[in-house]
């Protein structure tokens, strides 16, 4: 794990995903005295990814290993929150969060609204999920639209290290609860310069990540990096796209997408998810509703409805990935 | 004996009960809506508990926590204007019967999720640790949600990091309408405490002195540092689950026994004993009612929540 500190004025690192959690993680633990770290093997191991590497060492018992508990996890965060807490506790797999949903859903979500913000809940729920080789039906789904139906929790998912470290200063230092969705593929990835110590932004908005002008394709996570490979190969056939990958899902920049989608006149979601009940049904009824006129139907990509196998064969034949994307982009404009 | 605390206590265990005895008149009215869970004749264990609760300490309650509202001093006519869907209402109409949070009286709220508090108060109880306070956390639950793993977590979680929690589970020997001895394979709940390396112990609920006695050693140990401790109070509803509950399901001899160690019969008796006068013991009950009939009155005159912040409060 390199030097992960904040220095006295911005700065960049070469950092890779993970390494640029560790930074997030670093500098809240650093700069708000009210956070507290915990989880399954995060402390004294580093977590199972590593990407907790040192703090407990520099951070002493605000950062600490639970049992594998994960009720006892989220419903503790919620009531050291209510108590004046800002704890960031971590679910190792998206897929664990299940058995603790209730203190998400019903707890969690409710801590504000019920009281009428005489209590606040600011926990960070940092999880990871998705498809990767070998991972079995039980760690490996993408779950972000359960998540997505719950009002009062914001939601988002980071691609870029960047973005790993933005959005998670940017969740910590909300006041409402936040789910913030990472990728296990991408924590040793990405090694590149990221900005550390900048201003703490606000959760919302996007990243225009490709302009074009033949359609919008809306997109998020990991498969922003299938979508942008697509985009770039039908570059080379004359088609177009806009790549806009929406790192918040709540909020959800629907404004900003409308009036993508209404200059390309064309819109498709591409998300990890499966298809029934994913966020982009979401994304395109909003579309809808605002009475875009579009020249093609709508398109939604992402995994079949059907469970995840193991074997890497397998995955390859249902999830798509930058080909068969872009496949599915050609054969749509071309109707 | 000393009669005053007797007394006392009598005069609360009034409170809670002419409160939730109105709340019956007023759902069967339908002035009130939805459904409404009674503790009448849990009284006890609310009433003992109420003086240890300290000005840090976090109460954690479940659906069935009328009583621990009041035991907590919020106002009853605010409660009852919550539980009729008032804008003056504690939680504005947000919470109702079965959700009634009250910070700013200790009260961190019910909870109509059957032991889900339990994770949550070991939460305030770690918040402690971090804010300097002597906070002991107090989660109550009923013995059905012994069964839940949450309280299991919760325990652990507790124990595990001496965490100070209390746990009193109020064991009223009805899982809803399922009779607790036919869920578990050991009914005296109190020995899991074992399991947890934590003290536990059973004790009469509806005795507000030996539930201030016993319940108070658990918040004493929790806030030196000791740890959670399991107690399990003995008590009994005289009602069904829910308001229109038809509480068919009881066994043979339970009604007339619950009649003869139900908190109000059993400090009756003891004031009796101590040679208080019958007026005096009257008292209690008909100044509680006075007191219920007023602030009833005044949480029926208020207006309605206002639809239009239906919306407020979700988010920063």
């Amino acid at each position: 794990m390199p030097d992960t500190s904040v220095a006295a004025r911005p700065e960049a690192r070469e950092l890779t995903y993970g390494e640029a959690v560790n930074a997030a993680l670093r500098r809240c633990l650093d700069e708000r005295p009210d956070t507290l770290l915990y989880g399954e093997d995060i402390a004294k191991p580093g977590g199972v990814f590593g990407v907790t590497r040192g703090l407990r060492r520099d951070f002493g018992d605000r950062v600490f290993d639970t049992p594998i508990s994960e009720s006892a996890i989220l419903g503790s965060a919620v009531g050291a929150a209510m108590l004046g807490r800002r704890p960031i506790v971590e679910i190792m797999w998206v897929d664990f969060s299940l058995v603790a949903f209730d203190q998400v859903v019903n707890q969690l979500a409710n801590v504000r609204y019920v009281s009428r913000g005489e209590l606040t809940a600011p926990v960070t729920i940092r999880t990871q999920q998705g498809s990767a080789p070998g991972a079995c039906a039980q760690h490996s789904q993408s779950l972000e639209a359960l998540f997505l139906h719950v009002p009062g929790l914001r939601v988002c998912m980071p691609w870029t290290a960047q973005d790993a470290y933005d959005l998670l200063v940017a969740a910590v230092a909300s006041d409402d609860p936040v789910l913030v969705i990472e990728n296990r593929t991408l924590y040793p990835a990405g090694k590149g310069p990221v900005a550390l110590g900048g201003p703490v932004q606000t959760p919302g908005g996007l990243r225009v990540r490709r302009e074009g002008s033949d359609a919008t394709v809306v997109t998020w996570g990991a498969m922003t990096a299938r979508v942008l490979a697509a985009a770039a190969g039908l570059a080379d056939e004359g088609i177009s796209l806009e790549v806009l990958e929406t790192v918040w899902l709540n909020p959800f920049p629907t404004d900003e997408i409308v009036a993508s989608a209404t200059r390309t006149g064309a819109l498709a979601v591409v998300h990890e998810a499966n298809v029934t009940g994913g966020f982009g049904a979401e994304v395109v009824a909003r579309v809808a509703g605002r009475g875009v006129p579009l020249r093609v139907p709508p398109l939604r990509l992402g995994l079949p409805d059907t469970r995840v196998p193991a074997a890497p064969s397998l995955v390859a034949g249902l999830l798509p990935g930058p080909d068969a994307v872009a496949g599915s982009v050609r054969d749509w404009l071309r109707t | 004996m000393d009669g005053s605390q007797p007394l006392a206590d009598l005069r609360q265990v009034w409170r809670m009960r002419a409160f939730e005895e109105r709340v019956r008149e007023l759902r069967l009215a339908g002035d009130a809506v939805g459904s409404i869970h009674l503790g009448i004749g849990q009284e006890g264990v609310a009433v003992g508990a109420s003086c240890l609760i300290g000005p840090d300490d976090a109460v954690f309650a479940t659906y069935r926590g009328h009583s621990w509202a009041i035991a907590c001093g919020v106002e009853p006519e605010k409660l009852f204007a919550e539980i009729l869907g008032r804008a003056t209402g504690i939680n504005g109409g947000r919470g109702g019967s079965a959700h009634l949070t009250a910070p700013g009286y200790r009260f961190f709220g019910e909870n109509s999720i059957v032991g889900a508090g339990a994770p949550i108060a070991c939460g305030a109880a770690l918040a402690g640790r971090h804010d300097g306070t002597d906070r002991v956390a107090l989660t109550v639950f009923g013995d059905g949600a012994m069964n839940q793993g949450a309280v299991h977590e919760a325990m652990n979680f507790a124990a595990a990091f001496s965490l100070p929690v209390v746990f009193l589970c109020e064991n009223n020997s009805w899982s809803e309408l399922t009779a607790i001895d036919e869920m578990v394979g050991e009914p005296q709940l109190w020995r899991r405490a074992a399991g947890y390396g934590m003290p536990g112990e059973r004790i009469d609920g509806n005795d507000p002195e030996q539930v201030r006695d016993r319940l108070g050693d658990a918040f004493e140990v929790a806030r030196e540092g000791g740890g959670p401790t399991l107690v399990e109070a003995m008590t009994q509803r005289l009602v069904g689950h829910y308001i229109g509950d038809a509480d068919q399901y009881r066994r043979p001899g339970e009604r007339e026994r619950d009649a003869e160690n139900e908190p109000v019969a059993l400090l009756t008796r003891r004031l009796r004993d101590a040679g208080v006068p019958d007026d005096e013991i009257a008292g209690t009950e008909r100044a509680a009612r006075e007191e219920m009939d007023a602030a009833s009155a005044v949480a029926l005159a208020a207006p309605p929540a206002d639809p239009a912040t239906a919306k407020e409060h979700l988010y920063a």
